[in-house]
């Protein structure tokens, strides 16, 4: 039945928009550490979507491809009392673009009650279904 | 008499199967709106429904029949590609750079329109069994 289908599918994109908002919520927290458990700066990430198939060969649902790096070269800040301040004085920063991430979250929570609502619209018409022939 | 019962109700048995497709169709391009590469798809619903009406049992699978009253398998899914009701690639209105073809606008507007049709069918569905059942019982 093609209608329950759309629970697979839109439930794939809900979890595939919260991991996004995730990743956001990992970068503007972020934003502003200088070192990491490696001892480098922390560097942006961001999720790669990638359509699946579902139970339907043309429907296709959603499954983040993987969490990639951003490749953004880091910002570099001057601060010569800063701890991790090289000799000239020049803190190396994460390369997190703040407005790039709320903007990033804005899209993804969109995304996301998008597809609630699409559930709902599905559920509400399953439920009509069954009362065919009730009086 | 179980024939003609079926005559009756098939038309929009058909259109309800064929809504639920597409809807499922619009509720994966909704999914896929953030998709690189993703192409939006659709069915054509006359054409689709069309196929429906003119043979249910054109892509049906074989099935072993012992008896003529024995009725003929049902297809699993949809038309395959190049069938008519097979499922299309929606015109691109506005590319974006990601390949990704979702007009957002496009399909909200077709998912309420696709709903809504639904559930009229089923309204007309519910209005049928009622009168089916006033003749019936002569009331």
């Amino acid at each position: 039945m093609s209608l329950f289908n759309v629970f697979n599918i839109s439930g794939s994109a809900m979890s595939a928009q919260s991991q996004r908002l995730n990743t956001v919520a990992s970068n503007l927290a972020n934003a502003d550490s200088a070192t990491s458990a490696n001892g480098t700066p922390y560097k942006s990430k961001q999720v790669i979507f990638g359509a699946t198939p579902s139970n339907s060969p043309d429907a296709s649902g959603v499954k983040v491809l993987k969490v990639i790096e951003d490749t953004a070269p880091p910002k570099v800040l001057y601060d010569p009392k800063h701890p991790m301040a090289d000799e000239k004085g020049y803190v190396t920063m994460p390369n997190v673009n703040v407005t790039e991430e709320m903007v990033n979250m804005i899209s993804a929570s969109r995304a996301y009650q998008n597809n609630v609502e699409t559930m709902n619209a599905a559920k509400t018409m399953l439920l009509k279904t069954l009362t065919i022939g009730q009086q | 008499m179980l024939n003609k019962l079926d005559a009756a109700l098939s038309f929009h048995q058909n259109a309800l199967r064929v809504r639920g497709q597409r809807q499922e169709l619009i509720a994966a391009n909704i999914a896929n709106a953030d998709t690189p590469n993703y192409k939006a798809r659709d069915i054509d619903f006359k054409s689709a429904m069309q196929g429906a009406a003119t043979g249910i049992s054109r892509e049906a699978f074989n099935v072993a029949k012992t008896s003529s009253q024995h009725l003929n398998g049902m297809p699993l899914q949809g038309p395959s590609n190049g069938a008519p009701g097979a499922s299309l690639f929606r015109p691109i209105i506005q590319g974006s750079v990601d390949g990704n073809t979702v007009d957002m606008d496009v399909e909200r507007n077709q998912f309420v329109d696709n709903a809504i049709r639904y559930e009229a069918s089923l309204t007309m569905i519910n209005g049928q069994l009622k009168k089916l059942l006033a003749a019936i019982q002569g009331q």
